[in-house]
C-alpha cells in the first residue's frame, strides 16, 4: 500500500513538469506554430528562476521564501517568454522554418541552461554549490492540515503548490480554448490562418500572444523541476528528456489540456515504473525507461489509422502564414 | 509589427547570387559582432582577445585544427545523409538516433569481434553493421508514413530517445572498469577496431568517407533517375504517383539511404574518433546537422562551409569557456546565436521589402 | 430629387504582382445601393483581384475606394468588416472541423464567455427570415458544397454585410441549387442589400443583375444597364472583337473501339460509392465529353482508368486494332508492361496541372522527364531527349518562356497548360483523358487546346474530356457521358442533344437529396 502510494505520489511529481510544458505547447500549436523550443525554453524557464531565487537569497540577510517564489516565477516567465519572442519574430514575422527554428532554439536554451547552471557559482565570485534552500523549500510546502490525512492525504494534498496551480491551468487553459470568443478565434488560427484572416482575426497578434504566452507556460515546468522537483539546485542536463516527453504527451492528449492533466500522470508513471518493478536488472531497467517513448510512438501510429478529423494536428501547424501568398 | 499596410512585404521573383551572399555574411557579422558583446558580457574579455581566443581553440595548433576537421567532417555527413530526406520533405528528426544506434553496432564489433580478425575485414563489418543499423532505425517511420502517413517529425524524435535507452542498456554489459557506467576506451591497448590513420594522417579516413559519400551524394541526387524520384516526391505526391513513381518504395528507400549514412557517422564518431559509446556520442550533432542541411539548401559545398564555421565557433568557445573556468555549454550559446541570425536573414533573401506611402 | 450615394466607387484602381503583371490597370467601377451588379470578364480579367481590394486581402497601389460616398482605406478584412462588406470567395473560407455557428461568429467580437446555444438561437432566427436550409450545429467538413456555401451567406448577413460580393457562385451548383441562389439575392436586394456578382456566364448576367460592369485584361470597359444588353453585346465587351464561338468539330472517320468500362465501382475515403456501376465504351476517333455538377465523380473516373484511384468493382479493358481485348484494371503498369500486353498508350490530362501533371517548381526538362525518365538502362536518367522535347514544344506551341530552365511555375496559365498537354500528346497515345482543359485560360489558349484534341481525335485518338462548361462540351463532343453522383444517368449525341437535358441528366436522382 505504501510502495503504491509513493509511487502515486513520484508518477505525479514527474509529470507535472512535462503537464507544464505540453499545455505552453498545446496554446502554441493551437495557433498553428510547432514550436520544438519546449526543451531549451524549459531549461531557459529553469535556470532563470533559480538565478532570480539565488540573487535575492545571496543578497538578503534573512530572505523570505514567499518573496523568492515571486522572484524566480517572474525570472522563469520572462526569461522563457523571451525565449519564445526569438522563435516568434523568426517564424512569424520572418517566416523561417519552425521545425529548424525550434531546433535551434533547443540548442540555444538547454546551452543556456547548462552554461549558468554550471557556471553561476564561477561568475558570483566562487560560491561554490547553488542553492536556494529557503525558496525551494517554500516550493516544497505541503498542504497544511489536508497532507496529514492518511492515504487521501498523501495522494492528492502532499504536493506543493505548483503541481496544484498546474493542474488548475490546464483546466483554465482548456475552458479558454473551448468555451470563449477568443479561443475560437486561436483554434480558427491553428487550422486556416487565411480562413481567420479574411474572418477579420489579426493572425500575427494571436500568433504571437500564443506563441509567447505558450512558451513562459512551457518554461514553468523547468522551474517546477528545478524547485519543487529538485528543492532548489541545479544538476547539468539534470531535465534529461522531460522537455521531449512534454512534446510527446501533446500528441497523446490529441492536443487537448484535459487530456495533458492525466496524461502526464501516465507519463510519469512510465516514466519511474522500473524503479517498483521487483527483480529488475540493471539492464532491463533501461528497457523499461523506453516506456514513455514506445506508447507516445503507439499512440502516434493509432491516431494516424483512425482517420478521426477531430484527432488530427491543427491543420496549418508548421506552416507560416503571409496574407498575399495565393 | 502586426499590420503590414505600411510595410509592404512581396516575394522575389529571383535574387542575384551575390546580394543573397551578401545578405548571409551581414547577417553572420552581426551574430558574431553579438556574440562578442555577450561572451565580452560574461568575462568582461577584450572582444579582439575574444575572436583570438576562438581562432586559437579552434585551430590554435595542429592537433586542435585535426579535431576541428574531424568534427566538421562527421557534421558535414549528417547533413548529407539527411539530404535527400528533406529533399523529399520528410523530417528526419531522428539522426541522433541513427546515428547513436550505427555507433552501438560498430562498438559491439569492436568490443566483441575487436581481436579476432584482421584490421580490413573488421572495418569493413563495422562499416557495414552501421550502415544497417542506421538504415533500419530510418525505415522504421517511413514504413509508417508511406503506408498510414504517420508524422515522421514526431515519430523520428521520439526513436532518438529509444535509441539512447539501448545505448544505456548496452552500457550495462560494456561497462569497463566494472561501476563505472560508462564503457571507456575500447580496446585501448590493442587499438582493435580504430580506424587507422591514412598516409600519416590521424583522420586521413574520416575525410576520405566523408568527402566520398558528399561526392556520390551530389551524383546521386543530380543524376539519378532514383534522385529524381525522391525531388518528385518531395515536390508533390500526387504528381508522383501520377508519374508512376512507387511512393512507397521511394520514401522507404530514400529513408533507408539516409538513416544509413548516420549509422556511418556513428562508425566514424565511434571507429574513428572517440574510441568509445555513451548516450551523448551523438552530442545534439543530429539536430545541429538539420540546421547546416536546411541553411545550406541541400547545396553540398555551401554545407562545408557552414558546417565548419559551426564547429569552428564551437571549438573556440569551448576553449574561451575552459580559459575561464566557465561551462563548456558556453558554445551551444554561441551556435544559437549565429543560427538565429542565419535563419532571420534568409527571409531578407526571399521578400523584397518597401515602404509604402500612406494613402491619405 | 436627392441622388442615390453609391453604396461603392472605385477610382483608378491598379494593382501590379511582382513588376510584369499589372492584375487591374486604373479601374473605375460603381456599385449603386440596392443593385445587383455583375462584374464580368474573362477568367484572368482581373475581377477576382479587384474584389480581393475591397475584402481587404490584397491593397491596391494606385487609386481610391469610396464607400457611401466616403473616402476609405481597406487594408484587412477587418476593415472590409466594419465597412459593411462581406465577400463569399470561390473557394470558402471555412474551417472543416467547426460547426456551422462558430464559422460564422469567428472573429466577431463579444463577451468572453461564448454561450453557444445563445448563438445558435440569434443564428436560426436569421436563417428561417431568409428561408435558409442550414444545421448550424453540422460540422463543415460534413456538408456538401451547396450548403458550405449557405453557410458562407448566413455569416455575411451575421455580420450585418449591407454589400455582398460573390466570387462565381454558381460554379459548383446545379442549376437549381442556382435558382435558388438568384431568388435568395433578389430577396436582399428587396431588403436594401447591394451586391456584386462577378461570373462569366452570359444568361446569369442576364436573368439576375441590373447592370453589368466588365473587365478585360485588368482593364476596365464600360458598364451597360442589363436590359439593354445582349449576350452578343457583352460577348463583345468581355473578349474585346466579335469572336466566332464555333468549335471545329469533324466527323469521326472509321471509329472503333478501345476502351471498354463496365461496371466500375470507385470508393472513397469514407467508403461512400464515388462512381457506381459505371458502363461505357470509348472509340478512337471521337471526342467522348464528361458532363456533371462538380464532384460527381469525373475525377475518380479518369484517374480509375489510369490505374491512380484504387476499384471496388467492374472491370476497364483495351482493345487492340486486332480487336483482342486485355482487362487493364487493377493491374500495376510494371504488370501490364512485362506481361508484353501493351496495347493502348493513354495519357492524362489532370486538373491539377501544377499539383498532379507537373512539378511547378521544376524546369520544362525536369517536367518532361516525369514520363520518360524511366527510359534507358542503368541507374542515370537521360536528360538529353526530354530537353530536345522541351525545345520542340517551345517552337510547335509556342510556348512564352524565357528558356527550357525557366520553372513551369512561374510560367502563365495557359503556358502552362500547353507544357502539359504538349508532353501528352507527345507519349502518341492511343486514349487521351483531359480533365477541364481550358479552365483559367484566354480565349486563344483555349481554342488552341480544342484544335490540338480534335487533331488527335482525327490521328484516331479516343479523346475523353471532362469540361465544366455545357456550351464548349456541345460544340466540341461527338458524345456526351453525364455523370451524376457517381452513376451514369445518360449518354447522348453531342450533336443533337440541348444544354436543357444535360442539365436535367446532371440532377437526375439528385432532388431527393438537396432537399433533405
Amino acid at each position: 500500500m505504501s510502495t503504491l502510494i509513493i509511487f502515486i505520489q513520484k508518477a505525479i511529481a514527474q509529470g507535472i513538469g512535462m503537464l507544464f510544458g505540453a499545455t505552453g505547447e498545446i496554446i502554441t500549436e493551437k495557433s498553428g506554430n510547432l514550436n520544438l523550443g519546449v526543451p531549451g525554453l524549459m531549461y531557459m524557464g529553469g535556470i532563470a528562476g533559480l538565478m532570480g531565487a539565488f540573487v535575492y537569497e545571496n543578497g538578503t540577510e534573512n530572505p523570505i521564501g514567499i518573496v523568492g517564489v515571486i522572484i524566480s516565477m517572474l525570472c522563469a516567465l520572462i526569461a522563457s517568454g523571451l525565449g519564445a519572442l526569438i522563435y516568434s519574430v523568426l517564424t512569424i514575422t520572418l517566416r523561417a522554418n519552425q521545425n529548424v527554428t525550434g531546433l535551434a532554439l533547443t540548442t540555444f536554451g538547454v546551452g543556456f541552461g547548462n552554461f549558468f547552471g554550471g557556471s553561476l557559482s564561477q561568475l558570483a565570485g566562487g560560491v561554490g554549490q547553488i542553492s536556494v534552500a529557503v525558496t525551494g523549500a517554500t516550493y516544497k510546502t505541503k498542504i497544511p492540515g489536508l497532507s496529514k490525512i492518511p492515504v487521501i492525504g498523501d495522494i492528492l494534498f502532499s504536493y506543493g503548490f505548483m503541481t496544484y496551480f498546474g493542474i488548475i491551468l490546464a483546466i483554465l487553459v482548456s475552458w479558454f480554448m473551448f468555451k470563449t470568443r477568443k479561443g475560437l478565434n486561436l483554434r480558427a488560427i491553428g487550422e486556416s490562418p487565411a480562413t481567420a484572416d479574411a474572418a477579420g482575426i489579426n493572425v500575427t497578434l494571436y500568433k504571437y500572444a500564443a506563441t509567447v504566452l505558450g512558451g513562459a507556460i512551457s518554461g514553468l515546468g523547468g522551474l517546477y523541476f528545478v524547485m519543487e522537483y529538485s528543492g532548489g539546485t541545479w544538476t547539468n542536463n539534470g531535465f534529461g528528456d522531460r522537455g521531449w516527453l512534454a512534446i510527446a504527451l501533446v500528441i497523446f492528449a490529441l492536443w487537448k489540456p484535459i487530456n495533458a492533466i492525466w496524461g502526464s500522470f501516465l507519463f510519469g508513471a512510465l516514466y519511474i515504473l522500473y524503479l517498483y518493478i521487483p527483480g529488475l536488472g540493471r539492464s532491463m531497467q533501461e528497457i523499461f525507461k523506453m516506456l514513455p517513448y514506445l506508447v507516445t510512438i503507439i499512440v502516434l501510429i493509432f491516431t494516424s489509422f483512425r482517420k478521426k478529423k477531430e484527432y488530427q494536428p491543427p491543420e496549418s501547424l508548421g506552416n507560416s502564414y503571409f496574407r498575399e501568398d495565393r | 509589427m502586426f499590420k503590414d499596410s505600411s510595410l509592404h512585404i512581396a516575394a522575389r521573383d529571383s535574387i542575384a547570387w551575390w546580394k543573397a551572399w551578401l545578405i548571409r555574411l551581414i547577417a553572420v557579422f552581426l551574430s558574431l559582432i553579438v556574440c562578442a558583446i555577450v561572451i565580452f558580457g560574461l568575462t568582461k574579455m577584450n572582444p579582439v582577445e575574444v575572436y583570438k581566443g576562438i581562432f586559437d581553440g579552434a585551430v590554435g595548433t595542429s592537433r586542435r585544427t585535426w579535431v576541428t576537421v574531424r568534427d566538421t567532417m562527421v557534421l558535414l555527413l549528417i547533413a548529407i545523409g539527411l539530404t535527400p530526406a528533406f529533399k523529399m520533405k520528410f523530417w528526419n528528426i531522428g539522426a541522433e538516433g541513427q546515428i547513436l544506434v550505427g555507433g552501438a553496432a560498430t562498438a559491439a564489433l569492436m568490443i566483441y569481434a575487436g581481436d579476432s580478425m584482421p584490421t580490413p575485414v573488421l572495418m569493413i563489418l563495422m562499416f557495414v553493421a552501421s550502415l544497417a543499423a542506421g538504415m533500419i532505425w530510418g525505415i522504421i517511420p517511413a514504413i509508417f508514413k508511406a503506408y498510414f502517413n504517420t508524422n515522421e517529425t514526431l515519430f523520428t524524435l521520439m526513436l532518438n530517445y529509444v535509441a539512447m535507452q539501448i545505448v544505456t542498456f548496452c552500457i550495462v554489459y560494456w561497462e569497463n572498469p566494472a561501476g563505472s557506467n560508462t564503457v571507456g576506451i575500447i580496446n585501448s591497448a590493442t587499438r582493435a577496431g580504430w580506424l587507422p590513420a591514412l598516409g600519416g594522417l590521424t583522420y586521413g579516413w574520416n575525410v576520405l568517407i566523408v568527402l566520398a559519400f558528399t561526392f556520390g551524394m551530389y551524383i546521386y541526387m543530380k543524376y539519378s533517375k532514383q534522385g529524381y524520384e525522391v525531388a518528385v516526391v518531395g515536390e508533390s505526391q500526387d504528381t508522383a504517383r501520377y508519374a508512376r513513381i512507387n511512393v512507397k518504395r521511394t520514401i522507404i528507400r530514400t529513408m533507408g539511404i539516409s538513416g544509413g549514412i548516420c549509422g556511418i557517422a556513428g562508425f566514424l564518431l565511434v571507429s574513428g574518433a572517440s574510441h568509445t559509446i555513451s548516450t551523448s556520442t551523438a552530442g545534439g550533432r543530429g539536430f545541429t546537422a538539420i540546421i547546416v542541411a536546411w541553411l545550406s539548401k541541400f547545396n553540398a559545398f555551401v554545407m562545408i562551409l557552414v558546417s565548419f564555421f559551426l564547429v569552428f565557433m564551437e571549438k573556440g568557445a569551448i576553449q574561451i569557456a575552459s580559459q575561464f573556468n566557465l561551462n563548456e555549454n558556453a558554445s551551444d550559446v554561441i551556435t544559437g546565436i549565429i543560427l538565429f541570425f542565419i535563419l532571420g536573414s534568409e527571409f531578407f533573401i526571399r521578400y523584397r521589402i518597401a515602404f509604402t506611402k500612406a494613402h491619405k | 430629387m436627392v441622388e442615390a450615394v453609391n453604396a461603392i466607387e472605385l477610382k483608378n484602381i491598379t494593382k501590379r504582382f511582382g513588376t510584369k503583371v499589372v492584375a487591374n490597370d486604373k479601374v473605375n467601377l460603381i456599385l449603386r445601393k440596392g443593385e445587383i451588379l455583375s462584374l464580368l470578364g474573362e477568367n484572368g480579367s482581373g475581377k477576382t483581384t479587384l474584389m480581393n481590394m475591397l475584402s481587404g486581402i490584397y491593397f491596391p497601389d494606385e487609386g481610391q475606394i469610396f464607400v457611401n460616398g466616403k473616402e476609405v482605406l481597406i487594408s484587412s478584412p477587418k476593415d472590409s468588416f466594419d465597412l459593411g462588406i462581406g465577400m463569399i470567395h470561390q473557394h470558402f473560407k471555412l474551417i472543416e472541423v467547426l460547426t456551422a455557428a462558430e464559422n460564422i461568429i469567428l472573429g466577431l467580437p463579444g463577451r468572453m464567455n461564448l454561450n453557444m446555444d445563445e448563438v445558435i438561437k440569434d443564428i436560426q432566427a436569421l436563417v428561417d427570415k431568409y428561408g435558409f436550409e442550414m444545421d448550424c450545429r453540422k460540422k463543415i467538413y460534413e456538408m456538401s458544397v451547396s450548403e458550405k456555401q449557405t453557410v458562407e451567406i448566413v455569416k455575411m448577413l451575421y455580420r450585418g454585410s449591407e454589400i455582398l460580393i460573390l466570387d462565381e457562385p454558381t460554379a459548383v451548383l446545379t442549376p437549381q441549387e442556382t435558382e435558388k441562389l438568384f431568388a435568395v439575392l433578389r430577396n436582399m436586394r428587396a431588403d436594401g442589400r447591394s451586391i456584386i456578382i462577378i461570373t462569366h456566364k452570359l444568361h446569369e448576367v442576364l436573368a439576375l443583375s441590373d447592370r453589368v460592369s466588365v473587365l478585360r485584361k485588368g482593364k476596365y470597359i464600360g458598364t451597360v444597364n442589363t436590359c439593354d444588353a445582349t449576350e452578343s453585346s457583352l460577348t463583345e465587351m468581355m473578349v474585346g472583337e466579335k469572336v466566332s464561338l464555333n468549335i471545329d468539330r469533324p466527323e469521326p472517320e472509321n471509329p472503333r473501339e478501345i476502351l471498354k468500362v463496365s461496371g466500375l465501382t470507385c470508393l472513397d475515403n469514407e467508403g461512400v460509392k464515388s462512381l457506381d456501376d459505371v458502363s461505357f465504351t470509348a472509340y478512337g476517333g471521337e471526342i467522348l465529353g464528361v458532363a456533371g455538377i462538380a464532384g460527381s465523380g469525373q475525377k475518380e473516373l479518369l484517374e480509375a482508368i489510369t490505374n491512380l484511384c484504387p476499384i471496388a468493382g467492374g472491370t476497364i479493358s483495351c482493345v487492340s486494332e486486332q480487336g483482342k481485348e486485355v482487362v487493364i484494371s487493377g493491374k500495376s503498369p510494371e504488370h501490364i508492361e512485362n506481361e508484353g500486353i501493351h496495347i493502348a498508350h493513354i495519357s492524362f490530362v489532370p486538373e491539377d496541372r501544377l499539383g498532379m501533371g507537373l512539378v511547378a517548381s521544376m524546369d520544362m526538362t525536369d517536367n518532361m522527364m516525369l514520363r520518360s525518365y524511366r527510359d534507358g538502362k542503368g541507374i542515370f536518367a537521360d536528360r538529353k531527349k526530354p530537353k530536345a522535347l522541351a525545345e520542340s514544344l517551345i517552337n510547335k506551341l509556342g510556348i512564352v518562356t524565357p528558356g527550357v530552365s525557366t520553372p513551369v511555375g512561374r510560367l502563365s496559365g495557359g503556358n502552362v497548360q500547353k507544357v502539359l498537354v504538349g508532353r501528352e500528346i507527345a507519349m502518341n497515345p492511343d486514349i487521351l483523358l483531359v480533365a477541364y482543359p481550358v479552365r483559367g485560360l484566354d480565349i486563344n489558349s483555349s481554342y488552341q487546346i480544342y484544335n490540338l484534341m480534335n487533331e488527335q481525335k482525327k490521328k484516331g485518338v479516343a479523346v475523353i474530356c471532362v469540361i465544366e462548361d455545357l456550351d464548349v462540351l456541345l460544340e466540341l463532343s461527338d458524345r456526351i457521358l453525364v455523370l451524376c453522383g457517381g452513376r451514369v444517368t445518360g449518354i447522348v449525341d453531342g450533336r443533337i442533344a440541348t444544354k436543357d437535358e444535360i442539365g436535367l441528366l446532371m440532377t437526375k436522382g439528385h432532388k431527393e437529396e438537396s432537399h433533405v
